[in-house]
Protein backbone atom coordinates (compact mmCIF):
# COMPACT_ATOMS: atom_id res chain seq x y z
CA UNK A 1 0.00 0.00 0.00
CA UNK A 2 1.31 3.39 -0.95
CA UNK A 3 1.80 5.50 2.13
CA UNK A 4 2.68 8.69 0.27
CA UNK A 5 -0.06 11.21 -0.45
CA UNK A 6 -0.98 10.51 -4.05
CA UNK A 7 -2.24 13.79 -5.33
CA UNK A 8 -2.91 17.05 -3.64
CA UNK A 9 -5.28 19.17 -5.73
CA UNK A 10 -4.94 22.03 -3.33
CA UNK A 11 -1.44 23.41 -3.24
CA UNK A 12 -1.88 25.65 -0.26
CA UNK A 13 -0.29 24.44 2.94
CA UNK A 14 -3.49 25.03 4.90
CA UNK A 15 -4.32 22.12 7.17
CA UNK A 16 -7.74 20.47 6.69
CA UNK A 17 -8.06 20.15 10.46
CA UNK A 18 -6.13 22.06 13.05
CA UNK A 19 -6.98 21.55 16.72
CA UNK A 20 -5.49 23.78 19.37
CA UNK A 21 -5.62 23.00 23.08
CA UNK A 22 -8.92 21.12 23.13
CA UNK A 23 -10.07 20.30 26.66
CA UNK A 24 -13.33 18.55 27.50
CA UNK A 25 -14.65 17.79 30.98
CA UNK A 26 -17.65 15.81 32.22
CA UNK A 27 -18.75 16.66 35.74
CA UNK A 28 -15.53 18.58 36.32
CA UNK A 29 -13.46 15.50 35.40
CA UNK A 30 -11.23 16.22 32.41
CA UNK A 31 -11.76 13.57 29.72
CA UNK A 32 -9.68 15.19 27.03
CA UNK A 33 -6.86 17.46 28.05
CA UNK A 34 -5.13 20.12 26.01
CA UNK A 35 -5.05 18.24 22.69
CA UNK A 36 -3.40 20.01 19.76
CA UNK A 37 -2.61 18.58 16.34
CA UNK A 38 -2.60 19.40 12.66
CA UNK A 39 -3.63 17.03 9.87
CA UNK A 40 -2.04 17.01 6.43
CA UNK A 41 -4.25 17.01 3.39
CA UNK A 42 -4.98 13.76 1.57
CA UNK A 43 -4.03 11.48 4.44
CA UNK A 44 -5.83 8.65 6.18
CA UNK A 45 -5.39 9.23 9.89
CA UNK A 46 -6.18 6.81 12.73
CA UNK A 47 -7.09 8.12 16.16
CA UNK A 48 -6.22 5.35 18.61
CA UNK A 49 -6.01 4.86 22.33
CA UNK A 50 -7.40 2.65 25.11
CA UNK A 51 -11.06 2.56 26.16
CA UNK A 52 -11.99 5.73 28.00
CA UNK A 53 -9.10 7.62 26.41
CA UNK A 54 -11.56 10.18 25.05
CA UNK A 55 -11.28 9.31 21.35
CA UNK A 56 -14.98 9.71 20.56
CA UNK A 57 -15.24 12.66 22.91
CA UNK A 58 -12.42 14.46 21.11
CA UNK A 59 -14.11 13.83 17.77
CA UNK A 60 -17.47 15.07 19.07
CA UNK A 61 -15.88 18.11 20.67
CA UNK A 62 -14.30 19.08 17.37
CA UNK A 63 -17.71 18.77 15.71
CA UNK A 64 -19.33 20.82 18.44
CA UNK A 65 -21.49 17.90 19.63
CA UNK A 66 -20.12 18.06 23.17
CA UNK A 67 -19.00 21.36 24.63
CA UNK A 68 -15.25 21.89 24.92
CA UNK A 69 -14.27 24.04 27.89
CA UNK A 70 -11.24 25.26 26.00
CA UNK A 71 -9.75 24.98 22.56
CA UNK A 72 -10.02 26.10 18.96
CA UNK A 73 -10.69 24.11 15.82
CA UNK A 74 -9.98 25.45 12.38
CA UNK A 75 -10.84 23.69 9.14
CA UNK A 76 -8.89 24.64 6.03
CA UNK A 77 -7.62 27.65 7.87
CA UNK A 78 -11.08 28.99 8.66
CA UNK A 79 -13.08 28.86 11.90
CA UNK A 80 -14.87 25.54 12.21
CA UNK A 81 -18.44 26.91 12.11
CA UNK A 82 -17.98 28.49 8.67
CA UNK A 83 -16.65 25.25 7.16
CA UNK A 84 -19.36 22.79 8.20
CA UNK A 85 -20.33 22.00 4.60
CA UNK A 86 -16.81 20.69 3.97
CA UNK A 87 -17.02 18.15 6.79
CA UNK A 88 -18.58 14.70 6.55
CA UNK A 89 -19.43 12.88 9.75
CA UNK A 90 -20.00 9.18 10.45
CA UNK A 91 -21.35 8.70 13.99
CA UNK A 92 -21.17 5.42 15.89
CA UNK A 93 -23.75 3.00 14.59
CA UNK A 94 -25.19 2.41 18.08
CA UNK A 95 -25.99 6.10 18.49
CA UNK A 96 -29.33 5.82 16.68
CA UNK A 97 -32.47 3.67 16.86
CA UNK A 98 -32.43 1.50 13.72
CA UNK A 99 -36.12 0.74 14.10
CA UNK A 100 -36.85 4.28 12.90
CA UNK A 101 -39.44 4.23 10.09
CA UNK A 102 -37.22 4.92 7.09
CA UNK A 103 -35.20 3.13 4.39
CA UNK A 104 -31.53 3.13 3.41
CA UNK A 105 -31.92 5.66 0.58
CA UNK A 106 -33.73 8.08 2.87
CA UNK A 107 -30.94 7.91 5.47
CA UNK A 108 -28.34 8.62 2.78
CA UNK A 109 -30.45 11.54 1.54
CA UNK A 110 -29.99 13.09 4.99
CA UNK A 111 -26.40 13.69 3.93
CA UNK A 112 -27.66 16.22 1.38
CA UNK A 113 -29.77 18.16 3.91
CA UNK A 114 -26.85 20.40 4.88
CA UNK A 115 -26.53 21.97 1.45
CA UNK A 116 -30.28 22.01 0.78
CA UNK A 117 -30.93 24.93 3.07
CA UNK A 118 -33.78 25.34 5.47
CA UNK A 119 -36.95 24.61 3.51
CA UNK A 120 -35.94 22.87 0.27
CA UNK A 121 -36.62 19.18 -0.02
CA UNK A 122 -34.28 16.66 -1.62
CA UNK A 123 -35.04 16.47 -5.35
CA UNK A 124 -33.83 14.41 -8.29
CA UNK A 125 -30.25 15.66 -8.10
CA UNK A 126 -30.02 14.72 -4.42
CA UNK A 127 -31.48 11.28 -5.12
CA UNK A 128 -28.82 10.70 -7.77
CA UNK A 129 -26.10 11.67 -5.30
CA UNK A 130 -27.61 9.35 -2.69
CA UNK A 131 -27.86 6.38 -5.05
CA UNK A 132 -24.31 6.95 -6.26
CA UNK A 133 -23.11 7.07 -2.65
CA UNK A 134 -24.92 3.82 -1.90
CA UNK A 135 -23.28 2.10 -4.88
CA UNK A 136 -19.86 3.27 -3.71
CA UNK A 137 -20.32 1.20 -0.56
CA UNK A 138 -21.90 -1.69 -2.44
CA UNK A 139 -25.40 -1.04 -1.09
CA UNK A 140 -27.29 0.10 -4.21
CA UNK A 141 -29.48 -3.01 -4.13
CA UNK A 142 -30.62 -2.18 -0.62
CA UNK A 143 -31.82 1.39 -1.31
CA UNK A 144 -35.45 0.64 -0.50
CA UNK A 145 -34.76 -1.71 2.40
CA UNK A 146 -36.15 -0.72 5.80
CA UNK A 147 -33.07 0.06 7.89
CA UNK A 148 -33.92 -2.37 10.72
CA UNK A 149 -33.71 -5.23 8.19
CA UNK A 150 -30.07 -4.48 7.42
CA UNK A 151 -27.20 -6.28 9.11
CA UNK A 152 -24.86 -4.32 11.37
CA UNK A 153 -22.24 -4.06 8.65
CA UNK A 154 -24.82 -2.91 6.11
CA UNK A 155 -26.07 -0.26 8.52
CA UNK A 156 -22.50 0.95 8.92
CA UNK A 157 -22.16 1.20 5.16
CA UNK A 158 -25.39 3.22 4.97
CA UNK A 159 -23.86 5.67 7.44
CA UNK A 160 -20.72 5.88 5.31
CA UNK A 161 -22.83 6.48 2.21
CA UNK A 162 -24.62 9.30 4.02
CA UNK A 163 -21.27 10.93 4.77
CA UNK A 164 -20.30 10.54 1.09
CA UNK A 165 -23.54 12.27 0.10
CA UNK A 166 -22.32 15.22 2.13
CA UNK A 167 -19.65 15.62 -0.59
CA UNK A 168 -17.18 16.84 1.97
CA UNK A 169 -13.41 17.36 1.88
CA UNK A 170 -12.71 16.27 5.43
CA UNK A 171 -14.30 13.18 6.94
CA UNK A 172 -14.55 12.36 10.64
CA UNK A 173 -15.55 8.76 11.36
CA UNK A 174 -16.35 7.36 14.78
CA UNK A 175 -15.39 3.66 14.96
CA UNK A 176 -16.61 2.66 11.48
CA UNK A 177 -14.84 -0.71 11.79
CA UNK A 178 -16.47 -1.64 15.11
CA UNK A 179 -18.29 -4.96 14.92
CA UNK A 180 -18.53 -5.18 11.12
CA UNK A 181 -18.26 -8.25 8.90
CA UNK A 182 -15.31 -8.90 6.56
CA UNK A 183 -17.20 -7.67 3.48
CA UNK A 184 -17.95 -4.35 5.14
CA UNK A 185 -14.41 -3.97 6.41
CA UNK A 186 -13.16 -4.44 2.86
CA UNK A 187 -15.75 -1.99 1.49
CA UNK A 188 -14.66 0.63 4.03
CA UNK A 189 -10.96 0.26 3.20
CA UNK A 190 -11.64 0.55 -0.53
CA UNK A 191 -13.67 3.64 0.16
CA UNK A 192 -10.96 5.20 2.32
CA UNK A 193 -8.44 4.60 -0.46
CA UNK A 194 -10.77 6.22 -2.99
CA UNK A 195 -11.26 9.25 -0.78
CA UNK A 196 -7.52 9.55 -0.41
CA UNK A 197 -7.05 9.37 -4.19
CA UNK A 198 -9.40 12.33 -4.45
CA UNK A 199 -7.24 14.28 -2.05
CA UNK A 200 -9.71 14.09 0.83
CA UNK A 201 -8.61 13.83 4.42
CA UNK A 202 -10.10 11.21 6.74
CA UNK A 203 -9.78 10.97 10.51
CA UNK A 204 -10.95 7.61 11.84
CA UNK A 205 -11.46 6.59 15.46
CA UNK A 206 -9.97 3.12 15.40
CA UNK A 207 -9.62 0.35 17.96
CA UNK A 208 -7.89 -2.48 16.13
CA UNK A 209 -4.14 -2.01 16.53
CA UNK A 210 -3.31 -4.91 14.22
CA UNK A 211 -4.67 -3.11 11.15
CA UNK A 212 -3.32 0.40 11.79
CA UNK A 213 -0.16 -0.09 9.73
CA UNK A 214 -2.03 -1.59 6.80
CA UNK A 215 -4.86 0.94 6.60
CA UNK A 216 -3.52 4.31 7.68
CA UNK A 217 -0.86 6.88 6.79
CA UNK A 218 -0.77 8.85 10.01
CA UNK A 219 -1.71 8.11 13.57
CA UNK A 220 -2.78 10.09 16.62
CA UNK A 221 -2.17 8.33 19.94
CA UNK A 222 -4.51 9.54 22.65
CA UNK A 223 -4.91 8.79 26.31
CA UNK A 224 -6.74 11.86 27.59
CA UNK A 225 -3.70 13.78 26.41
CA UNK A 226 -2.18 13.47 22.99
CA UNK A 227 0.77 11.09 23.43
CA UNK A 228 2.12 11.27 19.91
CA UNK A 229 1.13 12.26 16.38
CA UNK A 230 2.78 11.60 13.05
CA UNK A 231 3.30 9.14 10.20
CA UNK A 232 2.62 5.52 11.14
CA UNK A 233 6.18 4.38 10.45
CA UNK A 234 7.58 6.97 12.84
CA UNK A 235 5.05 7.01 15.67
CA UNK A 236 3.40 3.61 15.70
CA UNK A 237 6.02 1.73 17.69
CA UNK A 238 6.23 -0.29 20.87
CA UNK A 239 7.51 2.54 22.99
CA UNK A 240 4.74 4.96 22.04
CA UNK A 241 2.07 2.28 22.37
CA UNK A 242 3.37 1.39 25.83
CA UNK A 243 3.10 5.03 26.79
CA UNK A 244 -0.43 5.23 25.41
CA UNK A 245 -1.83 1.98 26.71
CA UNK A 246 0.32 1.59 29.82
CA UNK A 247 0.25 -1.87 31.30
CA UNK A 248 -2.87 -2.78 29.38
CA UNK A 249 -0.97 -3.77 26.27
CA UNK A 250 -0.01 -7.37 25.56
CA UNK A 251 2.28 -8.43 22.79
CA UNK A 252 2.09 -11.73 21.01
CA UNK A 253 4.77 -12.85 18.67
CA UNK A 254 2.97 -14.63 15.87
CA UNK A 255 4.71 -15.91 12.73
CA UNK A 256 6.94 -12.91 12.45
CA UNK A 257 4.24 -10.26 12.74
CA UNK A 258 3.40 -8.53 15.93
CA UNK A 259 -0.18 -8.65 17.13
CA UNK A 260 -1.05 -6.15 19.73
CA UNK A 261 -4.18 -5.98 21.74
CA UNK A 262 -5.03 -2.97 23.80
CA UNK A 263 -7.70 -3.51 26.37
CA UNK B 1 -80.04 5.19 16.50
CA UNK B 2 -82.37 8.11 17.22
CA UNK B 3 -79.66 9.40 19.49
CA UNK B 4 -77.12 9.30 16.68
CA UNK B 5 -79.44 11.22 14.35
CA UNK B 6 -79.95 13.77 17.09
CA UNK B 7 -76.20 14.15 17.51
CA UNK B 8 -75.53 14.59 13.84
CA UNK B 9 -78.30 17.16 13.58
CA UNK B 10 -77.22 19.18 16.59
CA UNK B 11 -74.86 21.85 15.26
CA UNK B 12 -73.26 22.30 18.67
CA UNK B 13 -72.30 18.68 18.96
CA UNK B 14 -71.14 18.66 15.36
CA UNK B 15 -68.73 21.46 16.19
CA UNK B 16 -67.51 19.63 19.26
CA UNK B 17 -66.92 16.44 17.30
CA UNK B 18 -64.97 18.43 14.75
CA UNK B 19 -62.90 19.99 17.54
CA UNK B 20 -62.07 16.64 19.07
CA UNK B 21 -61.11 15.27 15.69
CA UNK B 22 -58.74 18.21 15.17
CA UNK B 23 -57.31 17.59 18.61
CA UNK B 24 -56.76 13.89 17.86
CA UNK B 25 -55.20 14.76 14.52
CA UNK B 26 -52.76 17.26 16.03
CA UNK B 27 -51.76 15.06 18.93
CA UNK B 28 -51.25 12.08 16.62
CA UNK B 29 -48.93 14.12 14.40
CA UNK B 30 -46.81 15.74 17.09
CA UNK B 31 -46.97 12.59 19.24
CA UNK B 32 -45.26 10.66 16.42
CA UNK B 33 -42.16 12.81 16.78
CA UNK B 34 -42.24 12.50 20.58
CA UNK B 35 -42.52 8.70 20.39
CA UNK B 36 -39.70 8.45 17.82
CA UNK B 37 -37.47 10.64 19.97
CA UNK B 38 -38.22 8.22 22.82
CA UNK B 39 -39.75 11.05 24.79
CA UNK B 40 -43.26 9.60 25.08
CA UNK B 41 -43.58 10.39 28.75
CA UNK B 42 -42.65 14.05 28.31
CA UNK B 43 -46.16 14.58 26.97
CA UNK B 44 -47.55 13.00 30.13
CA UNK B 45 -45.38 15.22 32.32
CA UNK B 46 -46.45 18.30 30.35
CA UNK B 47 -50.13 17.44 30.69
CA UNK B 48 -49.90 16.89 34.43
CA UNK B 49 -47.78 20.01 34.84
CA UNK B 50 -50.38 22.08 33.01
CA UNK B 51 -52.97 21.61 35.78
CA UNK B 52 -51.40 23.89 38.44
CA UNK B 53 -50.61 26.42 35.71
CA UNK B 54 -54.25 26.53 34.68
CA UNK B 55 -55.46 26.74 38.29
CA UNK B 56 -53.12 29.64 39.11
CA UNK B 57 -54.19 31.44 35.94
CA UNK B 58 -57.83 31.04 37.01
CA UNK B 59 -57.12 32.28 40.55
CA UNK B 60 -55.28 35.33 39.25
CA UNK B 61 -57.81 36.24 36.57
CA UNK B 62 -60.96 35.13 38.39
CA UNK B 63 -62.51 33.99 35.10
CA UNK B 64 -62.16 31.11 32.70
CA UNK B 65 -59.92 32.45 29.98
CA UNK B 66 -58.45 30.20 27.34
CA UNK B 67 -55.56 32.57 26.64
CA UNK B 68 -54.82 32.81 30.36
CA UNK B 69 -54.91 29.03 30.70
CA UNK B 70 -52.57 28.66 27.76
CA UNK B 71 -50.00 31.01 29.28
CA UNK B 72 -50.32 29.38 32.72
CA UNK B 73 -49.91 25.90 31.27
CA UNK B 74 -46.99 27.05 29.14
CA UNK B 75 -45.11 28.47 32.13
CA UNK B 76 -45.86 25.40 34.25
CA UNK B 77 -44.79 23.11 31.40
CA UNK B 78 -41.54 25.00 30.99
CA UNK B 79 -40.86 24.84 34.72
CA UNK B 80 -41.53 21.10 34.67
CA UNK B 81 -39.15 20.42 31.76
CA UNK B 82 -36.49 22.62 33.33
CA UNK B 83 -37.01 20.75 36.62
CA UNK B 84 -36.63 17.37 34.90
CA UNK B 85 -33.46 18.50 33.19
CA UNK B 86 -32.04 20.00 36.40
CA UNK B 87 -32.62 16.80 38.36
CA UNK B 88 -31.02 14.57 35.70
CA UNK B 89 -28.01 16.86 35.34
CA UNK B 90 -27.36 17.45 39.01
CA UNK B 91 -27.94 14.00 40.45
CA UNK B 92 -27.62 10.34 39.60
CA UNK B 93 -31.38 10.12 39.07
CA UNK B 94 -32.32 8.88 35.60
CA UNK B 95 -34.75 10.73 33.36
CA UNK B 96 -37.73 8.41 33.89
CA UNK B 97 -37.49 8.74 37.66
CA UNK B 98 -37.00 12.51 37.41
CA UNK B 99 -40.12 12.72 35.25
CA UNK B 100 -42.05 10.68 37.79
CA UNK B 101 -41.03 13.02 40.61
CA UNK B 102 -41.79 16.25 38.74
CA UNK B 103 -45.02 14.97 37.18
CA UNK B 104 -46.54 13.84 40.45
CA UNK B 105 -45.36 16.96 42.30
CA UNK B 106 -47.01 19.27 39.78
CA UNK B 107 -50.14 17.16 39.66
CA UNK B 108 -50.35 17.15 43.46
CA UNK B 109 -50.18 20.94 43.57
CA UNK B 110 -52.73 21.10 40.76
CA UNK B 111 -55.24 18.96 42.64
CA UNK B 112 -54.71 21.01 45.83
CA UNK B 113 -55.38 24.26 43.97
CA UNK B 114 -58.34 22.71 42.19
CA UNK B 115 -59.91 21.76 45.52
CA UNK B 116 -59.41 25.31 46.78
CA UNK B 117 -61.06 26.75 43.70
CA UNK B 118 -64.01 24.36 44.01
CA UNK B 119 -64.66 25.57 47.56
CA UNK B 120 -64.31 29.24 46.71
CA UNK B 121 -67.15 31.52 45.61
CA UNK B 122 -67.07 31.21 41.86
CA UNK B 123 -65.74 27.66 41.82
CA UNK B 124 -69.08 26.34 40.62
CA UNK B 125 -68.97 28.02 37.23
CA UNK B 126 -65.27 27.48 36.69
CA UNK B 127 -65.81 24.04 35.21
CA UNK B 128 -62.28 23.30 36.23
CA UNK B 129 -63.29 19.96 37.72
CA UNK B 130 -63.79 18.79 34.15
CA UNK B 131 -60.09 19.29 33.52
CA UNK B 132 -59.19 16.04 35.28
CA UNK B 133 -60.99 13.62 32.98
CA UNK B 134 -62.26 15.91 30.26
CA UNK B 135 -65.71 16.94 29.14
CA UNK B 136 -65.83 17.81 25.49
CA UNK B 137 -69.40 19.09 25.84
CA UNK B 138 -68.14 21.92 28.03
CA UNK B 139 -66.09 23.27 25.14
CA UNK B 140 -67.25 26.58 23.81
CA UNK B 141 -67.03 28.15 20.39
CA UNK B 142 -63.86 30.03 21.27
CA UNK B 143 -62.19 26.81 22.43
CA UNK B 144 -62.91 25.40 19.01
CA UNK B 145 -61.35 28.41 17.31
CA UNK B 146 -58.29 27.88 19.47
CA UNK B 147 -58.13 24.20 18.57
CA UNK B 148 -58.50 24.95 14.89
CA UNK B 149 -55.80 27.60 15.05
CA UNK B 150 -53.41 25.31 16.90
CA UNK B 151 -54.02 22.45 14.48
CA UNK B 152 -53.35 24.62 11.45
CA UNK B 153 -50.15 26.07 12.93
CA UNK B 154 -48.96 22.65 14.08
CA UNK B 155 -49.53 20.93 10.76
CA UNK B 156 -47.97 23.84 8.84
CA UNK B 157 -44.87 23.78 11.04
CA UNK B 158 -44.58 20.00 10.74
CA UNK B 159 -44.78 20.22 6.93
CA UNK B 160 -42.30 23.10 6.69
CA UNK B 161 -39.80 21.60 9.11
CA UNK B 162 -40.43 17.95 8.22
CA UNK B 163 -36.83 17.42 7.10
CA UNK B 164 -35.49 18.97 10.30
CA UNK B 165 -37.87 17.13 12.65
CA UNK B 166 -37.10 13.84 10.91
CA UNK B 167 -33.33 14.16 11.21
CA UNK B 168 -33.46 15.47 14.78
CA UNK B 169 -35.66 12.52 15.75
CA UNK B 170 -33.48 9.94 13.97
CA UNK B 171 -29.94 11.19 14.50
CA UNK B 172 -29.58 14.20 16.75
CA UNK B 173 -25.77 14.15 16.62
CA UNK B 174 -25.66 14.25 12.84
CA UNK B 175 -28.15 17.13 12.76
CA UNK B 176 -25.96 19.00 15.22
CA UNK B 177 -22.93 18.25 13.06
CA UNK B 178 -24.70 19.96 10.14
CA UNK B 179 -24.83 23.06 12.30
CA UNK B 180 -28.59 22.95 12.82
CA UNK B 181 -29.97 24.52 16.01
CA UNK B 182 -30.98 21.12 17.36
CA UNK B 183 -31.94 22.36 20.81
CA UNK B 184 -34.25 24.96 19.28
CA UNK B 185 -35.83 22.42 16.96
CA UNK B 186 -36.49 20.15 19.94
CA UNK B 187 -37.96 23.09 21.83
CA UNK B 188 -40.31 23.80 18.90
CA UNK B 189 -41.55 20.19 19.01
CA UNK B 190 -41.98 20.51 22.78
CA UNK B 191 -43.80 23.83 22.43
CA UNK B 192 -46.20 22.39 19.86
CA UNK B 193 -46.82 19.51 22.28
CA UNK B 194 -47.65 21.97 25.08
CA UNK B 195 -50.11 23.74 22.75
CA UNK B 196 -51.85 20.47 21.94
CA UNK B 197 -51.90 19.44 25.58
CA UNK B 198 -53.45 22.71 26.71
CA UNK B 199 -55.99 22.67 23.92
CA UNK B 200 -56.80 19.05 24.67
CA UNK B 201 -57.06 19.16 28.43
CA UNK B 202 -60.63 20.39 28.40
CA UNK B 203 -61.73 17.63 26.06
CA UNK B 204 -59.65 14.71 27.31
CA UNK B 205 -58.37 15.76 30.73
CA UNK B 206 -54.86 16.03 32.14
CA UNK B 207 -54.77 12.44 33.34
CA UNK B 208 -55.32 10.84 29.96
CA UNK B 209 -53.98 13.46 27.55
CA UNK B 210 -50.71 11.60 27.10
CA UNK B 211 -52.54 8.56 25.73
CA UNK B 212 -53.73 10.65 22.80
CA UNK B 213 -50.13 11.66 22.11
CA UNK B 214 -48.60 8.19 22.40
CA UNK B 215 -51.17 5.55 21.42
CA UNK B 216 -52.12 6.70 17.89
CA UNK B 217 -48.42 7.12 17.00
CA UNK B 218 -47.47 3.69 18.30
CA UNK B 219 -50.46 2.11 16.50
CA UNK B 220 -49.52 3.86 13.24
CA UNK B 221 -45.94 2.55 13.42
CA UNK B 222 -47.30 -1.00 12.96
CA UNK B 223 -48.66 -0.31 9.48
CA UNK B 224 -45.76 1.38 7.74
CA UNK B 225 -42.02 1.81 7.48
CA UNK B 226 -42.24 5.34 6.08
CA UNK B 227 -42.21 8.30 8.46
CA UNK B 228 -44.65 10.54 6.60
CA UNK B 229 -47.19 7.74 6.27
CA UNK B 230 -46.81 6.93 9.95
CA UNK B 231 -47.54 10.56 10.83
CA UNK B 232 -50.58 10.76 8.55
CA UNK B 233 -51.94 7.50 9.96
CA UNK B 234 -51.33 8.65 13.54
CA UNK B 235 -53.29 11.80 12.74
CA UNK B 236 -56.18 9.75 11.34
CA UNK B 237 -56.16 7.34 14.29
CA UNK B 238 -56.16 10.30 16.69
CA UNK B 239 -59.04 11.97 14.86
CA UNK B 240 -61.12 8.76 14.85
CA UNK B 241 -60.48 8.28 18.58
CA UNK B 242 -61.48 11.87 19.29
CA UNK B 243 -64.70 11.51 17.32
CA UNK B 244 -65.54 8.19 18.99
CA UNK B 245 -64.97 9.69 22.43
CA UNK B 246 -67.16 12.70 21.79
CA UNK B 247 -70.00 10.81 20.18
CA UNK B 248 -70.25 8.26 22.95
CA UNK B 249 -69.94 10.78 25.74
CA UNK B 250 -72.69 12.91 24.27
CA UNK B 251 -74.95 9.87 24.02
CA UNK B 252 -74.54 8.94 27.67
CA UNK B 253 -74.97 11.79 30.11
CA UNK B 254 -72.17 12.38 32.62
CA UNK B 255 -69.84 10.09 30.69
CA UNK B 256 -66.47 11.88 30.52
CA UNK B 257 -64.90 12.18 27.08
CA UNK B 258 -61.33 11.37 28.04
CA UNK B 259 -61.64 7.72 29.03
CA UNK B 260 -63.81 6.87 26.02
CA UNK B 261 -61.38 8.60 23.66
CA UNK B 262 -58.49 6.71 25.18
CA UNK B 263 -60.36 3.41 24.98
CA UNK B 264 -61.04 4.04 21.29
CA UNK B 265 -57.36 4.80 20.69
CA UNK B 266 -56.35 1.68 22.59
CA UNK B 267 -58.74 -0.43 20.52
CA UNK B 268 -57.09 0.90 17.34
CA UNK B 269 -53.72 0.05 18.87
CA UNK B 270 -54.83 -3.49 19.73
CA UNK B 271 -56.14 -4.07 16.20
CA UNK B 272 -52.87 -2.74 14.76
CA UNK B 273 -50.69 -4.84 17.04
CA UNK B 274 -52.65 -7.96 16.12
CA UNK B 275 -53.45 -7.59 12.45
CA UNK B 276 -50.94 -5.21 10.87
CA UNK B 277 -49.09 -6.78 7.93
CA UNK B 278 -45.46 -7.76 8.64
CA UNK B 279 -45.12 -6.09 12.05
CA UNK B 280 -48.36 -7.34 13.59
CA UNK B 281 -48.48 -10.32 15.91
CA UNK B 282 -50.40 -12.59 13.53
CA UNK B 283 -48.14 -11.72 10.59
CA UNK B 284 -45.07 -12.52 12.67
CA UNK B 285 -46.58 -15.80 13.81
CA UNK B 286 -47.42 -16.68 10.21
CA UNK B 287 -43.93 -15.75 9.02
CA UNK B 288 -42.38 -17.83 11.79
CA UNK B 289 -44.44 -20.89 10.85
CA UNK B 290 -43.65 -20.48 7.17
CA UNK B 291 -39.94 -20.22 7.89
CA UNK B 292 -40.09 -23.41 9.88
CA UNK B 293 -42.00 -25.25 7.17
CA UNK B 294 -39.61 -24.07 4.48
CA UNK B 295 -36.67 -25.18 6.59
CA UNK B 296 -38.17 -28.64 7.13
CA UNK B 297 -39.04 -29.09 3.43
CA UNK B 298 -35.53 -28.18 2.41
CA UNK B 299 -34.47 -31.11 4.53
CA UNK B 300 -32.10 -29.02 6.57
CA UNK B 301 -30.95 -30.22 9.91
CA UNK B 302 -33.43 -32.74 11.24
CA UNK B 303 -32.59 -34.42 14.46
CA UNK B 304 -35.58 -36.69 14.94
CA UNK B 305 -37.36 -38.93 12.47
Amino acid sequence: MNKKPVNMPDHTAVSPLHAQGITVAYHKQPVVQNVSFKLDEGRLVALIGPNGAGKSTLLKAMLGLVPAIRGEVSVYGQPYASQRKRIGYVPQRESVDWDFPTNALDVVLMGTYGRLGWFRRPGRQEREIAIESLSKVGMADYANRQISQLSGGQQQRVFLARALAQQADLYLMDEPFAGVDAATEKAIITLLEQLKQQGKTVLVVHHDLSTVEAYFDDVLLLNRELIAAGPVEMVFNTEMLQRTYGGRLTFLQDSGSMIMTGK
Amino acid sequence: MDMLVYIVNDPNIRWIILGCMLLGLSSGVIGSFMVLQQKSLIGDALAHAALPGICIAFMLLGVKSTAGFLIGALIAGMLATVGIRWITEHSRIKQDAAMGIVLSFFFGIGVLLLTRIQHSGNGGQSGLDKFLFGQAASMMRQDLYLLTGISIVLIAVCILLFKQFKLVSFDRGFAKGLGWPVVWLEQIILLLTVFVVVAGIQAVGVVLMSALLITPAVAARYWTDRLHIMIILAGIFGAVSGAAGTVSSSMVSQLPTGPVTVLAATLIFAISALFAPRRGWLARLWQHRRNRLEWNNKGGVSHEQ
